[in-house]
């Protein structure tokens, strides 16, 4: 370099030889841009005090429930039991993180530049999906793993206590997947109608809001296969169902009772669950289909 | 290689709204003026040069590849710079330049270096942490020029780079762009309505009007043989017209004025010798040079 003769020169324009990462890493890096984003990483203090505030609840959950367990021996709540009693503060975290991932980027019309770089639109709008999910794995994954990890270091049993534990721990990851993934993709869709971030944080929790009466009414109705079949009408019980009917006693312990009534229908929830996260991701490449040509 | 070259370009919107009608153009590399008024087609012709739009029928390819079956391979050689607003506020010049510098396939160590590079390159340096928000127009600008440049293009399309900045602002800008295609070797095809800001800068010209190629030259065919002498005098035009024309002259009259293409310096010695042996009155004799306006101004009625 100039160090050498103490002189600084202009060096001009350098071109670049160097090596062009292909589509995996470009979608890589748009994937961890974004799971960045909706914590809030690498934007200003005001982005991060929601996503953080969340976080803190729910380890702070996670801890307390932990600590009871430690005390007492009592187990409160099921690592699967967790995600649904979290399930409100997912739905307002989607609210907040989905319109940060898509809508300002509507808003600010920077997506020109994103496609007219070597990025296909279904590409940028998978990324943003995978993003979404991630955050919302990790925020209902993470406090379970300290629920474990307390639960691990004060067994009585030795390392079959933890194995057993582990065996909890694994079906409970699972389900906040699912849980991750419904929210993610039904939060994005609606946040990448539009470039106000107001509305699209309006419109996911009127989206779970409103569908919950819905359940409310339907399972009242004087029919046993309409009541049974009622939490299709909301994505939370939609899920739920479908966690009664794959986990059974791990989300509903025997003697707890508060299980969904479902009869026969877990099936059919399952394949509901399936059937709406491809609509929600056809609909949004389809949405990114028309935004991309403009 | 043309750098860009289209046969039969069209696109209709929806089949009633024509953007481009049969365009067939072939430009060397260099710095390219594509002008037009607002609508003329100038947006949706970049759309389909970045494989963003499918033409409606006819040809077209960059650098050599087809955009309409190899977008990403166009792209990954292009950097574009739209007109209108393209920055989040919240973002620092830096971060986001670097952000897009990887999308485009740089590394991540890269895509920072180049990033920083490519934003000292247009001016901003000391700044360029600074959310993006707070910048000036010109600015932002700027910014959208960084970004097409980060990943080290072979050619730049600039839709309307000049948008909304002030005179000082348009001409650095100007500056700038003519640095990036004449010293840094990149091609630049810069879109704007405005001929005569392009023209100063441009080694060829495109004008499109209706979605139509009016015309495609280099400038300096356009601008050859175009230096005139205007001669004006009072009285006795005719008289001189044919004087001059019996000196071998070929005069044009325009209004009280006879035209004069300008051979050498001698045409100077010829006109004054004919006003002075006719005794007439000169009013004024001075060189103007054609602006490329007028040369697309008569040619266009014949062409739409």
């Amino acid at each position: 370099m100039s160090e050498l003769t103490g002189v600084i020169h202009d060096i001009g324009y350098q071109r670049y030889t160097g090596p062009r990462l292909g589509r995996r890493h470009v979608f890589g890096a748009l994937y961890l841009h974004g799971v960045r984003t909706a914590f809030g990483l690498g934007r200003s203090a005001k982005a991060k005090i929601f996503p953080w505030l969340v976080v803190a609840i729910v380890l702070v959950v996670a801890a307390g429930l932990t600590a009871v367990r430690a005390q007492f021996g009592e187990v409160v709540m099921t690592y699967a039991q967790f995600a649904d009693a979290m399930s409100w503060l997912v739905i307002f975290f989607v609210a907040v993180a989905a319109p940060e991932l898509v809508s300002r980027d509507l808003r600010s019309g920077v997506l020109p530049l994103y496609f007219s770089r070597p990025l296909p639109r279904g590409d940028y709008a998978l990324a943003k999906l995978g993003a979404l999910a991630t955050a919302l794995w990790l925020l209902l994954g993470a406090p379970q793993l300290v629920m474990f990890l307390g639960a691990a270091f004060t067994t009585g049993d030795g390392m079959s206590g933890v194995w057993h534990e582990l065996l909890d721990l694994l079906p409970g990851l699972l389900y906040a997947a699912l849980w991750a993934v419904v929210f993610a993709s039904i939060g994005l869709l609606i946040a990448s109608l539009t470039g106000k971030r107001a509305f699209a944080a309006g419109g996911i929790v009127a989206i779970f809001l409103m569908t919950t009466p819905v359940v409310g009414v339907l399972s009242i109705m004087p029919s046993p296969t309409i009541n049974e079949l009622a939490f299709l009408a909301s994505p939370s019980t939609l899920v739920g169902a479908v966690g009664t009917w794959a986990l059974g006693d791990l989300l509903v312990p025997e003697g707890q009772g508060g299980g969904m009534p479902i009869g026969d229908f877990g099936p059919v929830y399952a394949a509901a669950v399936v059937l709406l996260v491809a609509g929600c991701v056809t609909l949004l490449l389809l949405r990114y289909r028309k935004v991309a040509a403009r | 290689m043309a750098l860009l070259a289209t046969e039969s370009l069209t696109k209709t919107y929806g089949g009633r709204v024509t953007a481009l009608a049969d365009l067939t153009v072939s430009v060397e590399p260099g710095i390219i003026g594509l002008v037009g008024a607002n609508g003329a087609g100038k947006s949706t012709l970049i759309k389909i040069l970045l494989g963003l739009l499918p033409p409606t029928s006819g040809r077209v390819s960059v650098l050599g590849l087809d955009p309409t079956t190899d977008p990403a391979a166009v792209r990954a050689r292009v950097g574009y710079m739209p007109e209108h607003d393209a920055l989040p506020p919240d973002l620092s010049a830096a971060e986001l330049v670097t952000h897009l510098g990887r999308i485009s396939g740089l590394p991540r160590t890269v895509a920072r270096e180049r990033a920083s590079e490519a934003l000292r390159h247009v001016g901003l340096h000391e700044e360029r942490h600074r959310a993006v928000g707070g910048y000036s127009t010109g600015m932002k600008q700027r910014v959208k020029l960084a970004q097409a440049l980060v990943h080290d293009p072979d050619l730049l399309l600039l839709d309307e780079p000049t948008n909304g900045l002030d005179p000082a602002g348009r001409d650095a800008m100007l500056t700038l762009i003519h640095r990036i295609g004449t010293e840094f070797g990149i091609s630049v095809l810069v879109c704007s309505h405005l001929l005569g800001e392009v023209e100063r800068i441009c080694d060829t010209l495109v004008a499109i009007d209706g979605g139509r190629l009016l015309r495609a030259d280099r400038v300096s065919a356009m601008t050859s043989a175009t230096d005139v002498l205007a001669v004006e005098v009072s009285e006795g035009t005719d008289d001189l017209a044919i004087r001059l024309a019996a000196l071998d002259l070929p005069v044009a009259r325009e209004g009280r004025l006879l035209l004069v293409p300008l051979a050498d310096e001698a045409t100077y010695d010829l006109i004054l010798g004919a006003v002075a042996e006719l005794d007439l009155p000169l009013h004024r004799l001075d060189q103007r040079r054609h602006r490329v306006a007028e040369l697309f101004a008569t040619r266009e009625p014949s062409h739409v």
